[in-house]
């Protein structure tokens, strides 16, 4: 298993060396100028060549590139065009709110989806089932921005009961944390129990029907411990690797949240660095997701062996 | 075996979980000594020089002073100067600093401090760049005083230094101002009323400002840039929301006292809302500019961009930019800013009355147009930029154009439009900005209506006679010279056709009725402001 655990790690340094090739070239290939942004709209064509020449951009593809690699496997992301900040700086600024954000989501929606798809199944054809596809219809159909502004126009414009945005950290109280994040979580959730509810009701559908299933029940077994240990157990599987391809529309979900409920995380710090062209920005933002996205698949393959013994590595 | 009921109840636990445990009613107003405030944009770096957009000038505002400041009626006012001497030859000039200035670092401002500033702005600013042009000596002969002596009289000097227009004449550390003009400054210290919290700033989303206890404030009322800057706040933070409609609700919940430039949608909410003020931000407005590329055909013949001008119909572009509310923008058969002192529409009679499409065609085949695409980028990102060019578009095809329409990003059209190769090649032919009204107020800082071939602005025009027309501004002495002087430039520009001003359009900003003293001024001003 250690030895599995560190070939995946081990293996994550292609696939990290083969993003930051692709970022880095579809940034500095791609139309846009830093230099532009910054010198502001009156500036001269001058003006603009000096700032580019000052900030290194005029330098061949190659030179910028191995220059980025180098300061990479030195661990260093850069600085900020714009800010003068080291990237890593401005990552840890953001970091919090939006792994609190993607955090709470998944607990929300794994809490919240779960059960519904198991009762779905569990009741199939009958309203209730109805009821979590049409609800899963709903979530898959109506965007994440839509969801927001209905939330914050009930619970904080007109109930008050919640703040409209913004974030608060959890250092500073764990209900001051808690309130800023409800509404983004749910509005993010929306879209993410859809998946879950619809992957969980189905699974369980086929495992419902299996002959294991036929014979708990003629022992006698009550419906809890049939839906819960043996057969949830077994649905598992496919179910945990959804939750895990799921990471993905969080991280992109994150990115429109994060704007309507303006939350400072690293999904608004994406959008306003691709404006701009902030590019030791982006490439770092974008390595650290494909980083993350990376392990959460490894943490997946690995939550497989607690669900299905027959699985080793 | 789990019932309706157990279902039932876990989605109610759950969902009471998350929203119901909540207080009935939250506070949510900020305290009476802090000021939240909504800028137009991100605040992404905070060196004026360096960086010239306005939201950079408006946060520079609060942390750097000036030596002179521009006042609402647009004349300069002493502010960090005390007085001023200009000798008999009107060649040098020597300015004397008020005593008791201090940098936030606690150090005294000195002449050198002064100079070292001035270097840098003159090398980014256009005025400053004529100024340099002529000093032959900047230098402090004591800590109190500055000479400038120049080869020529100058007589805006002191209008260049309290400009309002970017890059300001900010006064920094001799250390932090010998950073070169295109390279990022690393510590922001001024002397202003506020000091900037760089420990507190997470750019892009939040940026505060602390008051500085030491600053001390000239005697005289504060009238825009100029005059005694007192502040009623200990700490101003400037919560950048990238979403108007989160802005709009933070706004109306009470998360945010003031908002600096509200989205044209989102005003009939806030109007109806007896909590909100509501106002034009900017008296003097932004000026609509549909810029042509000189360089290449067609609108290389005056004769094209003329016909472009004979068909604009400002009031089309206006509404596409504001929409209904016809308070917020007006006609402007002009270059220059209207209401301002200089005002002159000379030459401006082929930007009104009826709009004439059949001799515009006329025109545009005599200018030997046949029909080749017209490169037209749009930024589609930034809301009036799309609209203008959402028209232009139309206006083109009407006049029989094929128009390579480039839908594109803000970042992608500033690229492009500094490529000077033909429209084939990854040129251009026109491209749509704006231009702040109190840039347009004099031809002083006045970039786009130069044409100086290639050290002009982007689409590089060339007429040395209107050049000569703007040196003649230069030289006037009367006001009435200067008038007369703007008359003919704004005749001379309107018959070249520079570029097409497309109308003046406004903005509103808003703020909770708790807040009082937000004036109208080109800039937030946050002087005079207080919040019960």
């Amino acid at each position: 298993m250690l030895a599995y655990i560190a070939r995946r790690i081990l293996s994550t340094i292609p696939v990290m060396l083969v993003v930051a090739f692709v970022v880095f070239s579809m940034l500095i290939l791609s139309p846009g100028d830093p230099a532009a942004v910054i010198a502001g709209d009156q500036a001269t064509p001058e003006d603009v060549e000096r700032i580019r020449a000052a900030l290194g951009l005029d330098r061949p593809f190659l030179v910028q590139f191995a220059e980025f690699l180098w300061r990479l496997v030195n661990f260093d992301l850069g600085t900020s065009i714009f800010t003068n900040l080291p990237v890593t700086h401005m990552i840890a600024q953001r970091i919090e709110p939006t792994v609190s954000l993607m955090v709470l989501t998944i607990i929300f929606s794994v809490t919240i989806a779960v059960p519904m798809g198991v009762i779905a199944a569990w009741k199939a054809g009958s309203w209730i089932d109805r009821a979590v596809m049409v609800f899963a219809v709903l979530g898959f159909s109506v965007p994440v921005f839509v969801i927001g502004y209905l939330l914050a126009y009930i619970f904080a414009l007109e109930l008050d009961w919640l703040p409209v945005q913004g974030y608060t950290p959890i250092a500073r109280g764990f209900w001051p944390f808690l309130e800023n994040l409800i509404l983004p979580t749910i509005a993010l959730g929306s879209v993410y129990i859809a998946l879950i509810a619809r992957i969980t009701r189905a699974t369980m559908l086929e495992v419902l029907a299996q002959d294991y299933i036929r014979t708990a029940k003629a022992k006698g077994l009550g419906t809890r411990p049939i839906l819960f240990l043996h057969a949830l157990k077994n649905a598992a599987v496919p179910i945990s690797t959804v939750v895990g391809i799921g990471i993905a529309l969080l991280i992109g979900g994150a990115v429109v949240t994060e704007s309507v409920f303006a939350i400072p995380g690293l999904g608004r710090l994406t959008v306003d660095a691709i404006l701009r062209r902030d590019y030791p920005v982006i490439q770092g933002v974008v390595l650290l997701f494909s980083f993350v996205y990376v392990l959460v698949n490894l943490m997946i393959d690995l939550l497989y062996t607690v669900f299905d013994p027959r699985i080793r590595y | 075996m789990i019932g309706r009921r157990a279902a039932a109840g876990l989605a109610a636990a759950t969902f009471a979980a998350t929203t119901l445990a909540a207080p009935a009613v939250r506070a949510q107003a900020s305290p009476a000594r802090t000021l939240r405030f909504a800028p137009h944009a991100p605040l992404a770096n905070l060196d004026p020089i360096w960086g010239t957009q306005y939201v950079v000038r408006n946060a520079a505002m609060l942390v750097w002073d000036t030596l002179y400041g521009i006042d609402s009626r647009l004349e300069p006012k002493p502010q960090m100067a005390e007085a001023h001497e200009v000798s008999d030859d009107r060649l040098t000039w020597t300015i004397r600093l008020r005593s008791g200035l201090r940098f936030h670092d606690g150090d005294p401002v000195r002449g050198k401090d002064v100079v070292a500033s001035l270097e840098r702005w003159m090398v980014r600013d256009p005025m400053g760049q004529s100024i340099r042009a002529l000093r032959e000596e900047l230098a402090a002969p004591d800590d109190r005083t500055i000479r400038l002596r120049l080869s020529a009289p100058y007589p805006r000097l002191l209008q260049a230094l309290g400009a309002l227009g970017a890059p300001c004449a900010f006064i920094m550390p001799e250390r932090i101002a010998r950073t070169d003009p295109f390279t990022q400054i690393d510590e922001v210290i001024g002397s202003g009323p506020m000091r900037f919290r760089k420990d507190e700033w997470d750019p892009g989303a939040r940026a505060t400002f602390e008051r500085f206890e030491r600053y001390e404030p000239r005697d005289e009322p504060a009238d825009w840039i100029a005059g005694g800057k007192r502040i009623a706040f200990d700490r101003i933070e400037w919560i950048a929301r990238p979403d108007p409609a989160a802005t709009a609700a933070a706004l109306q919940s009470g998360e945010l006292d003031w908002w600096e430039q509200v989205a044209p949608d989102h005003v009939p909410v806030l109007r109806r809302n007896r909590q909100i003020g509501l106002d034009i931000a900017d008296p003097l407005g932004n000026i609509g500019s549909l810029r042509f590329n000189h360089l290449h055909p067609p609108f290389n013949d005056v004769r094209a961009r003329r016909a472009i001008a004979m068909v604009v119909d400002q009031a089309d572009y206006m509404r596409a930019v504001v929409g209904d509310d016809d308070v917020l923008w007006r006609r402007v058969p002009s270059f220059f800013t209207p209401e301002t002192p200089l005002y002159s529409d000379a030459g401006g009679e082929i930007l009104s009355g009826p709009r004439d499409h059949d001799a515009a065609r006329r025109l545009l085949a005599e200018s030997g147009y046949d029909g080749q695409p017209i490169t037209l980028l749009v930024a589609e990102d930034v809301a009036p930029l799309k609209a203008m060019g959402q028209v232009t578009h139309r206006l083109l095809r009407e006049l029989g154009c094929v128009v390579d329409y480039v839908a594109t990003d803000w970042g992608t059209v500033a690229r492009r439009r500094a490529v000077r190769a033909p429209p084939a090649k990854g040129g251009w032919n026109i491209f749509h900005t704006w231009h702040a009204g109190v840039d347009c107020a004099t031809p002083a800082g006045y970039t786009a209506l130069r044409t100086n071939g290639d050290g002009a602005w982007f689409g590089w025009p060339n007429d040395a006679g209107i050049e000569r027309l703007r040196e003649a501004w230069f030289a006037a002495v009367t006001p009435a010279e200067e008038r007369a002087a703007v008359a003919e430039l704004n005749r001379a520009s309107m018959a070249f056709m520079t570029w097409v001003p497309t109308g003046l359009f406004m903005a509103y900003q808003a703020w909770r009725r708790s807040v009082s003293g937000i004036v109208k001024a080109p800039l937030p001003l946050f002087w005079g402001v207080a919040k019960a």
